[in-house]
C-alpha cells in the first residue's frame, strides 16, 4: 500500500459515501413532503365534493353514504364539529388529570425526593410511557369503564359504558410520565442561587417552591404541557377502544363522544372503495390533526427553547 | 404586636401547608405508581390463566374410511355418544357435542396426520374443550348463579362433573396458545401468527431504519456544512418524531398502497411504515452518541493521514456503536408496541394462517390484542390480557438489551 496523489480510487469511493449520505438524510424530508402531499392530495378531492364550511361549521357527521342516490341522508353530512368538540373533551379531562399529579410528582422528585428514591421511581414512572396505547386501551374498555358505570349506577346516575370519563382518565394515566419528565428537567434547571434567596429571607421549602421556582419554570411547564395536549389529541388506539363511535356534542364527561382519530381509524378499516367521500373525509380529518399537532408542537418547543436559553 | 411576634403566629399555620405540599408531592407520585401497579396486576391475574386449558380425553377409533371422508368431527361425537348413552333427544346430544371445541376435529386431524399408524387403532385422545367448559374449570363462569343467567346448563354440568370425576377432563398446560395462529374459537386462538407478524414487520423495519437512521445522524453531525438546508432536515426531524402514528397510518396508504400498489396486510407495507416512524428516535439517539466521540478521537485518526471517511467509518462510528444501537433498540421496542398505523394498513384482518413471508397478509401483537379485546366470547377476555403479557415481555426484554447494552459498552472518555 502507497499514498500516490494519482490513487483516485479512494477519492470516487468517498466521493459515494458521501453522496449516500447525504440522499439518506433526505428521507427525512421525503417523509413529511409526503405526509404532507398524500393528505393534501385526498383533502382537496373531499373538499370538492363536501364544502370546507360544511366540514369546518357542520354540527352533525354522520358519513355513512347510501348506496342508492334517492335514499335518505344519500350524501351523509360531514360537519366535523362534534368531532373536534369529542377529541377537546377527552383531552381535557385527561390533562386535567395528568397535569396536577405529574407536576407534584414532577415538583418532589425534583425537590424534596432523595437520591435513592428519585434512583428507583423515576424510571418506575418511565415503564408507564413505555407500555403501548393498545394495552392502555384494554384497560379503559375493560376495567375502568365497567368500573365507572358501576359506580355511576351506585350512585344513582347514568354513565355509559364508552364514557369520554374512562378514555379521559386512562389517556390521562398516559401522560403523566411525559409531564412529569418534562417538568422535572425544568424545575431542576431553574438555578439554585433563586432558591437560596428565597430560602435565605425565611420562606419555608414549598414557599420557595410555588412563588419563586414555579414562576421562574412556568414557561417550561407551559411547553411540556402543551407537548402532552399534541400527545393526547393524536392519540388513537386508547379512544377507539374505550369511547364511542356516534358523534355526539355534549359536554358531558359521562356520555360517549368520539374523537377525529377514532373517525379516521372507522372510515378507513373494512373494505370499501376508495374515492367515495366517506374515505376521503379521513384524510381531511388526518390533515386536521397533523395540522393541530404541529402547530402545538412548534409553539411548544419554542416555549421550552426560549426557556432554556434564559438560564443559560 | 412586634414582627417576631406576627411571624411566630404565623408559623405553625405555614409548617402545616408545607407538610400539606410535601403530601401531595408522594400522593402523586404513589398514585401514579399505583395506577402502574393495578394495569399490570390485572392483566397478570386476568391473562395468567391461559397457560392452562381444559382438555377431553376420548377414546376412539380413526379409521381409514373418517381420513378419507374428512368427517373428523363425526368421529368425535360417535365416542361422546358412546360414553353417554342414555343421551337420546337431539338438542340434548347437541349440548353433549357442544362440550367439546367445535374445531376438535381439526386438532384430531392434526395428531393422525403427524402419526398416521394410529389409523384403526383404539386409542385415547386429549382433545380441547369448549370455551364454556374451559371458563367454567377455571371459575370464570360461576356455577353457582341460577341456570337461566349461566351459559352452562344443569344437564351441561352433571356430564362435566362426570368427566372431571373419571379423570377425562383436566386442565392441561395450553401449548395451542404460543403454536397456533388466529381462530373464531378462542379455545384454539393462539399468539404464534401474530407474533411472526409483527417479528417479519419489526425485520423489515430494522432494515430500513438503522442504516438510514445511522447514515442521517452521521451526515448531520460529522459532514453537512452548517446552512439553511441542514437546518430544515433537523427541524423536520424534530417535528416527524412529534407526528401521531395514525398519520404516518395515513401516509402508508395513501402512498405504499395506492400510489406504490403495494399488497394490502403486508408486513412490509407494516414494517416500512413502522421504519419512518421510529427514523427520528432512531436519528437523534445516533446523534447524540456521535457527538458523544470526543473530537481528539477524530484529530488523532487525522493526524495519521485518515482521510474524513475514513475517520468515520474506522473510528467514530465504532466507538458510537453501543449507543446507537440502544437508541435502536428503544425505537424497534416503540415500533413494537405500535398499533394504530397498522390498522391504516389493513394489518386488522382476520388471518389463521402463520405468515411465511413479508408479503403475505398479517397482522401483529398489538393488532391483536386490539382484535381479541372486541370479541364478544368471555374466554378471549384472558387470551387479550395473555397476549398482552406475551407483548409486555418482549418489550421488556429489549429494553433490559438496550440498558445491558448501555451499561456494558458505555465508555467514559
Amino acid at each position: 500500500m502507497y499514498v500516490t496523489p494519482s490513487r483516485k480510487a479512494k477519492k470516487a469511493v468517498e466521493l459515494v459515501i458521501k453522496g449516500a449520505l447525504v440522499v439518506s438524510s433526505t428521507v427525512a424530508i421525503l417523509t413529511t413532503i409526503g405526509i404532507v402531499a398524500s393528505l393534501l392530495f385526498e383533502s382537496l378531492r373531499f373538499f370538492s365534493a363536501v364544502p370546507l364550511t360544511d366540514f369546518l361549521f357542520g354540527l352533525e357527521w354522520s358519513p355513512q353514504t347510501a348506496i342508492r342516490e334517492d335514499q335518505v341522508g344519500a350524501s351523509g353530512s360531514f360537519g366535523a364539529v362534534p368531532l373536534i368538540a369529542g377529541t377537546l373533551l377527552i383531552s381535557a379531562i385527561a390533562l386535567a388529570f395528568a397535569v396536577p399529579v405529574g407536576l407534584y410528582s414532577a415538583i418532589y422528585l425534583a425537590e424534596y425526593a432523595s437520591r435513592r428514591v428519585r434512583a428507583w421511581v423515576k424510571p418506575t414512572l418511565e415503564i408507564l410511557a413505555g407500555i403501548p396505547t393498545v394495552v392502555y386501551g384494554f384497560f379503559a374498555a375493560l376495567v375502568v369503564a365497567p368500573w365507572l358505570r358501576r359506580a355511576g349506577e351506585g350512585a344513582g346516575f347514568e354513565v355509559s359504558s364508552e364514557s369520554a370519563l374512562a378514555a379521559g382518565l386512562v389517556m390521562g394515566i398516559m401522560i403523566i410520565p411525559l409531564i412529569s419528565s418534562l417538568a422535572e428537567d425544568v424545575i431542576s434547571a431553574v438555578p439554585l442561587s433563586l432558591r437560596e434567596g428565597a430560602l435565605g429571607l425565611g420562606a419555608t421549602r414549598s414557599e420557595t417552591i410555588r412563588q419563586i421556582v414555579l414562576p421562574a419554570a412556568l414557561p417550561g411547564i407551559m411547553g411540556g404541557i402543551l407537548l402532552a395536549a399534541s400527545r393526547a389529541i393524536g392519540e388513537t388506539m386508547i379512544v377507539v377502544m374505550a369511547a364511542g363511535l356516534s358523534a355526539n356534542l355534549t359536554a358531558n364527561p359521562f356520555q360517549a363522544v368520539t374523537t377525529v382519530t377514532v373517525q379516521i381509524v372507522t372510515l378507513l378499516t373494512g373494505d370499501q372503495e376508495f374515492d367515495s367521500p366517506k374515505t376521503l373525509a379521513a384524510f381531511a380529518l388526518g390533515l386536521m390533526l397533523f395540522v393541530a399537532t404541529l402547530l402545538l408542537n412548534m409553539v411548544a418547543l419554542k416555549v421550552v427553547r426560549k426557556y432554556r436559553e434564559q438560564y443559560e | 404586636m412586634s414582627n417576631a411576634e406576627r411571624i411566630k403566629s404565623g408559623l405553625s399555620r405555614r409548617y402545616a401547608a408545607e407538610r400539606r405540599f410535601r403530601l401531595y408531592g408522594i400522593a402523586a407520585i404513589l398514585l401514579a405508581l399505583g395506577f402502574l401497579g393495578v394495569m399490570l396486576s390485572v392483566v397478570i391475574g386476568r391473562g395468567a390463566s391461559v397457560l392452562q386449558q381444559a382438555y377431553v380425553q376420548l377414546p376412539a377409533t380413526v379409521t381409514a374410511e373418517t381420513v378419507e371422508m374428512g368427517n373428523w368431527q363425526g368421529v368425535i361425537k360417535a365416542t361422546l355418544r358412546q360414553q353417554f348413552p342414555d343421551v337420546r333427544k337431539r338438542q340434548a346430544k347437541k349440548r353433549l357435542y357442544g362440550l367439546v371445541s367445535p374445531g376438535a376435529g381439526y386438532i384430531l386431524r392434526q395428531q393422525i396426520e403427524q402419526n398416521p399408524e394410529w389409523i384403526g387403532q383404539r386409542r385415547t385422545y386429549w382433545l380441547p374443550a369448549s370455551d364454556d367448559v374451559d371458563m367454567l374449570l377455571k371459575g370464570i363462569i360461576d356455577r353457582t348463579v341460577a341456570e337461566s343467567e349461566r351459559r352452562i346448563s344443569n344437564q351441561e354440568l352433571v356430564w362435566i362433573d362426570q368427566f372431571v370425576a373419571s379423570g377425562q377432563l383436566q386442565l392441561q398446560f395450553n401449548k395451542g396458545f404460543f403454536t397456533s395462529g388466529d381462530s373464531r374459537e378462542p379455545e384454539l386462538a393462539g399468539i404464534l401468527g401474530a407474533a411472526v407478524g409483527s417479528a417479519l414487520s419489526l425485520l423489515v423495519c430494522l432494515v430500513l431504519a438503522f442504516p438510514l437512521g445511522v447514515m442521517t445522524a452521521v451526515h448531520l453531525e460529522e459532514f453537512a456544512p452548517k446552512n439553511r438546508w441542514t437546518d430544515l432536515i433537523e427541524v423536520n426531524i424534530n417535528n416527524l418524531a412529534a407526528v401521531p402514528s395514525i398519520v404516518f397510518g395515513l401516509l402508508g396508504l395513501a402512498v405504499f398502497l395506492n400510489v406504490f400498489g403495494l399488497p394490502r396486510s403486508a408486513p412490509l407495507v407494516g414494517g416500512m411504515v413502522l421504519a419512518l416512524m421510529t427514523l427520528p428516535t432512531i436519528i437523534i439517539a445516533a446523534r447524540a452518541a456521535l457527538k458523544s466521540v470526543p473530537p481528539s478521537i477524530r484529530q488523532a485518526a487525522m493526524a495519521m493521514g485518515a482521510s474524513p471517511v475514513q475517520v468515520v467509518l474506522h473510528h467514530v462510528l465504532p466507538s458510537a456503536m453501543p449507543g446507537m444501537l440502544t437508541g435502536t433498540i428503544i425505537g424497534m421496542a416503540q415500533a413494537l408496541g405500535e398499533t394504530a398505523p397498522l390498522l391504516m394498513i389493513g394489518m386488522v384482518a382476520f388471518i389463521v394462517d402463520i405468515p411465511q413471508g413479508i408479503l403475505e397478509p398479517a397482522t401483529a401483537l398489538p393488532v391483536q390484542i386490539f382484535l381479541w379485546a372486541d370479541a364478544p366470547e368471555r374466554a378471549f377476555g384472558e387470551r387479550t390480557a395473555a397476549a398482552i403479557l406475551v407483548l409486555l415481555i418482549f418489550l421488556v426484554l429489549m429494553n433490559l438489551t438496550a440498558v445491558i447494552l448501555r451499561k456494558r459498552f458505555e465508555r467514559r472518555w
